[in-house]
């Protein structure tokens, strides 16, 4: 069995799978049991599923395993924690940004990088962003979400 | 950093009680035996200075809701435990019910932890729906009952040990003293000592005021949203058990196909111990890992019979009203032809509403633990995020053959669910992939299982619809003749074969009995027909409706459906408001009246008044009829209208929609909303406001977006995942989003969830008639749709 070398929310973690293929999403979920990156349609039309890949986010259920060897892999749950919290985290706790939170991983994560990347971004130009990628939010928390979104452009977490 | 809810952790208990449930194992049906008459003593066992509080565990898996002990326990550390039997969804109703506890019993919210929704420990308060959870818990027999009767022995105590009578005391903060005298003071803990209430719940006890609430009525933040930014929270999807195997469902390919013959063969020597499980015409695999499972799927050979006959999707709305019916009468006055031949003016039309499915963003998902096969020895553990535990576990009991008090099942949250989805389904899934193979099993549906092979339909309906106007323009009569199709709906004790899983593992679904209507005896508006502007009065009896208009007839026809059917938000509501406010709308048009002046003129229930008015005031609504433009070029805008008193007695709105279409592509686009809600006393004003923000906008989804297709002629749903179901993105235009929250304080609490959802699409409607001039009366509006309507001009 192949065994492959990531970082995994700034720790290295050795991936032992019987298929290289496996997307690296079950062996976030089972192996090392996170919750942040979830299913949700195995084929990227929804986003729950989403990881930064070296930075850059991506759809853990569609990544193999065997491509993120030597790679990092941020998921939620590697952005902060309660007693660190990132600005993004906290832009959407302040915003009540969610109902059921479960597609949470893919806007927070797809508008981070986007921000990071256009300092002083307009909700606008988030919304675009966002865009571009195949997301989607079934209890229809866009407002709020891209409120938290606009918010951490500027700089505020409130 | 914040309380994680629904935490029911057995290692808080103290040692014997532990020890005893341990004991018990995955049973209660043996712990009398063990716990012989300790069983309502955990709470006084142990050192009552350390105690947490405690509810007692139910040896026959059943909570008595009269008891005050099921609902409150006081600890001797000043904690309070509060169980109840509504849950979770993203909606709020954890942080309410804390909110509630804390106002109730004059405690601060951080000491207030919440247990929820499992069986044998939590109340059975049937399924979490309907808007139904404010009105459960405030009302008669819910939680705020029992806090209310605790906090009035708490104060008897306190009285007691003080020497006066409890309206001589001041509490705070679980704090008691003499209001004459602040320096004797006394604590619930103190009071209590560890010791269960043994009370049984009283109905005379009254409860706060809202006009004087402190921590209800305020915008505390949900206390599930930390956990869930921080990737930590718990949702069913992340339930590990030791020793859990993956498993996953394998569907007919055609509806209503049998199963033949398995080739076990096919997957003999796949990677990850891969089992096949076969009952009747359910079939799953079980393996060691997900991606084992999945690729087991893919390999397995089943030979299925072809499926069942499915009406032209392109005929549907025919096909349905030609069909053999079951029929009711919501309120007949008997007059309604005479009306329409006397009348000035008349109208009709018919409006169309397809299928729609609920389309969690989560596939469901479930993990059971079944231990010793079948039989009145095995027993069960199931952790799903089904809407009720106890109709689950009671259903789930015929599915297995084995007794529902060896059953437990724990609800565990999972995403936004709006209705019956597959959370019930893939719990029998787990259920019978765990007996077959004896070890714990985790299944999680694959998006097209959820779509086509999970969840229960939201009905497409037919509704007919006449009106007649006297010589000023008065609405005199009202006429409403609807179809809708019904097969299967939520499972119970005795119809596991209600939803999809049931019924391929054998259970039949009760067939569909056409019968006759016969006249009303009362006004049923939770039929959800009845539009706003009749009286609803039956036999005499006091008008239960919104309206003036006295001459009324509400006939529903009911039909089998291809498909399995249940509750989707604002179910019938939505479907039924989309045709009866669209159709007011057109009477207002013709009369060149302003559709909400129009409205006021046939409105009686002066809340249902309020909200249109605030909803019109906080848009700037100008009165004035809409007028059809002079041409259908360019990029026109239009405001439109909808109000509804939801089931007829459960939250008031009104919601005004201004949308742009573009005339060259049919392309709608909502640029804002203004919804005004008033549901009695808010819990949470904020909380409200964002129930009512997702409402509208998936609403707007529904309106603008959703269809289930199929194809008759293969036998197949083509629905099965975003693509071919597609629904509102993100980058898609964001509309402005205002909201009107009404704080009543002189009525009852009531629902608010599935208010605004259900006036989107006849909001959008009537906005796209303002703009264009041209009437859509079939959803969704999709570019094509609309582009083809308005080159048909109307």
């Amino acid at each position: 069995m192949p065994t492959y070398q990531l970082t995994v929310n700034g720790v290295p973690v050795s991936a032992t799978v019987d298929d290289p293929d496996m997307p690296v999403l079950y062996f976030l979920q089972d192996n090392l049991q996170l919750n942040g990156p979830k299913f949700g349609c195995g084929v990227g039309e929804c986003g729950c599923c989403t990881v930064l890949l070296n930075g850059q986010p991506a759809r853990s259920c569609q990544t193999a395993t065997s491509d993120c060897d030597g790679q990092t892999i941020v998921t939620i749950e590697g952005l902060g924690t309660p007693d660190n919290p990132h600005p993004v985290q906290q832009a959407f706790i302040s915003q009540q940004a969610m109902h059921c939170g479960y597609c949470i991983s893919g806007p927070m994560l797809y508008g981070k990088a986007f921000v990071d990347q256009n300092p002083g971004a307009t909700s606008d130009q988030i919304l675009q962003a966002l865009g571009q990628s195949q997301l989607l939010c079934r209890c229809h928390a866009h407002s709020r979400m891209l409120a938290a979104l606009t918010l951490y452009a500027q700089g505020r977490t409130q | 950093m914040t309380k994680l809810v629904n935490e029911f952790n057995e290692t808080d208990m103290t040692a014997p009680a532990r020890e005893m449930l341990e004991k018990a194992g995955h049973s209660r049906r043996n712990f009398l035996k063990v716990a012989g008459g300790l069983v309502v003593g955990f709470s006084t066992a142990g050192n009552p200075k350390k105690l947490a509080a405690q509810s007692p565990v139910n040896p026959t898996g059943m909570v008595n809701a009269a008891q005050v002990d099921s609902w409150v326990a006081v600890g001797a550390d000043e904690s309070v435990t509060v169980y109840s039997g509504k849950c979770e969804f993203g909606q709020g109703f954890s942080t309410v019910q804390l909110q509630l506890t804390a106002e109730e019993l004059s405690v601060p919210l951080s000491r207030v932890k919440l247990i929820f929704c499992d069986t044998g420990f939590t109340p059975d308060q049937g399924t979490t729906s309907g808007s139904q959870s404010h009105i459960a818990e405030f009302g008669p027999g819910g939680l705020r009952q029992a806090l209310d009767t605790a906090r009035d022995a708490l104060m008897q105590l306190a009285a007691d040990w003080f020497d006066t009578t409890p309206d001589q005391l001041a509490v705070k903060n679980g704090v008691v003293w003499p209001a004459s005298d602040a320096t004797q003071q006394i604590t619930y803990g103190q009071l209590l000592q560890g010791e269960r209430f043994n009370l049984i719940m009283n109905s005379n006890a009254v409860p706060k005021d809202p006009s004087t609430y402190t921590i209800l009525g305020t915008s505390v933040p949900r206390v599930d949203i930390p956990a869930k930014v921080y990737g930590q929270f718990l949702f069913a999807h992340n339930v590990r058990v030791p020793g859990m195997l993956h498993g996953r469902v394998v569907r007919p390919p055609q509806v209503g196909a049998k199963v033949m013959s398995v080739d076990q063969s096919s997957v003999s020597g796949m990677p990850g111990n891969v089992k096949v499980v076969v009952k009747n015409d359910f079939v799953g695999v079980v393996a060691d890992t997900q991606w084992d499972a999945i690729q087991a799927v893919s390999a397995l050979n089943v030979n299925w019979s072809s499926g069942a006959t499915l009406p032209d999707q392109k005929s549907l709305y025919t096909w349905m009203v030609q069909q053999p019916t079951a029929d009711s009468y919501t309120v007949n006055s008997g007059d309604v032809p005479q009306m329409l031949a006397s009348a000035a003016k008349t109208f009709s039309a018919q409006y169309t509403h397809p299928y729609q499915m609920h389309g969690a963003i989560a596939p469901s998902c479930a993990v059971a633990d079944v231990r010793g096969g079948t039989g009145s020895n095995a027993t069960a553990k199931i952790w799903c995020h089904t809407q009720g535990v106890y109709p689950q576990r009671d259903s789930v009991a015929l599915v297995l053959g084995i007794p529902n008090s060896n059953i437990r099942v724990i609800f565990v949250e999972g995403s936004g669910c709006y209705g019956l989805n597959g959370a019930d389904s893939v719990a029998y899934d787990a259920a019978l992939m765990s007996q077959a193979i004896g070890k714990p099993v985790r299944v999680q549906y694959s998006r097209s299982d959820e779509m086509t092979g999970g969840e229960s339909y939201g009905p497409a309906y037919v509704v007919k619809l006449q009106a007649g106007v006297d010589a000023s323009g008065q609405m005199t009569t009202w006429g409403y003749e609807g179809w809708s199709l019904t097969k299967g709906n939520r499972p119970n004790a005795t119809t596991p074969g209600n939803i999809i899983s049931g019924a391929l593992a054998g259970f039949p679904t009760p067939p569909f009995a056409p019968a006759a209507a016969t006249p009303p005896t009362t006004f049923s508006n939770n039929g959800n027909t009845a539009c706003n502007y009749v009286t609803g009065v039956v036999a005499g009896k006091p008008p239960g409706g919104t309206g003036t208009v006295a001459s009324q007839s509400v006939l529903n026809h009911s039909i089998a459906s291809p498909f399995f059917t249940g509750p989707l938000r604002s179910p019938s509501r939505l479907q039924n408001t989309f045709a009866n406010e669209c159709f007011m709308d057109e009477i207002a048009f013709a009369l060149q009246v302003d559709p909400i002046q129009y409205r006021l003129r046939h409105l009686a229930d002066p809340r249902l008044i309020a909200v249109v008015n605030a909803a019109a005031a906080a848009a700037n609504w100008v009165t004035r009829p809409s007028t059809k433009p002079s041409a259908l070029t360019g990029v026109l805008s239009g405001r439109g209208m909808s109000c509804v008193l939801y089931e007829g007695n459960n939250g008031y709105s009104a919601l005004i929609a201004e949308v742009t279409v573009d005339t060259s592509t049919g392309a709608v686009t909502v640029t804002r909303f203004t919804t005004a809600i008033e549901s009695g006393p808010v819990s949470s004003p904020d909380g409200m406001k964002n129930q009512c923000e997702g409402g509208v906008m998936q609403g707007m989804s529904r309106a603008l977006h959703e269809q289930v297709n199929w194809i008759a002629t293969a036998g197949v749903i083509t629905s099965m995942d975003w693509r071919t179901y597609p629904v509102y993105k993100w980058g898609d235009p964001v509309p402005v989003l205002q909201t009107i929250v009404i704080n009543n304080t002189k009525v009852s609490q009531t629902g608010a969830g599935e208010c605004a959802i259900t006036l989107s699409a006849s909001a959008i409607g009537n906005a796209i008639f303002d703009a264009t001039g041209v009437r859509i009366r079939a959803l969704p509006f999709t570019p094509t749709n609309v582009l083809a309507a308005l080159q048909g001009g109307s």
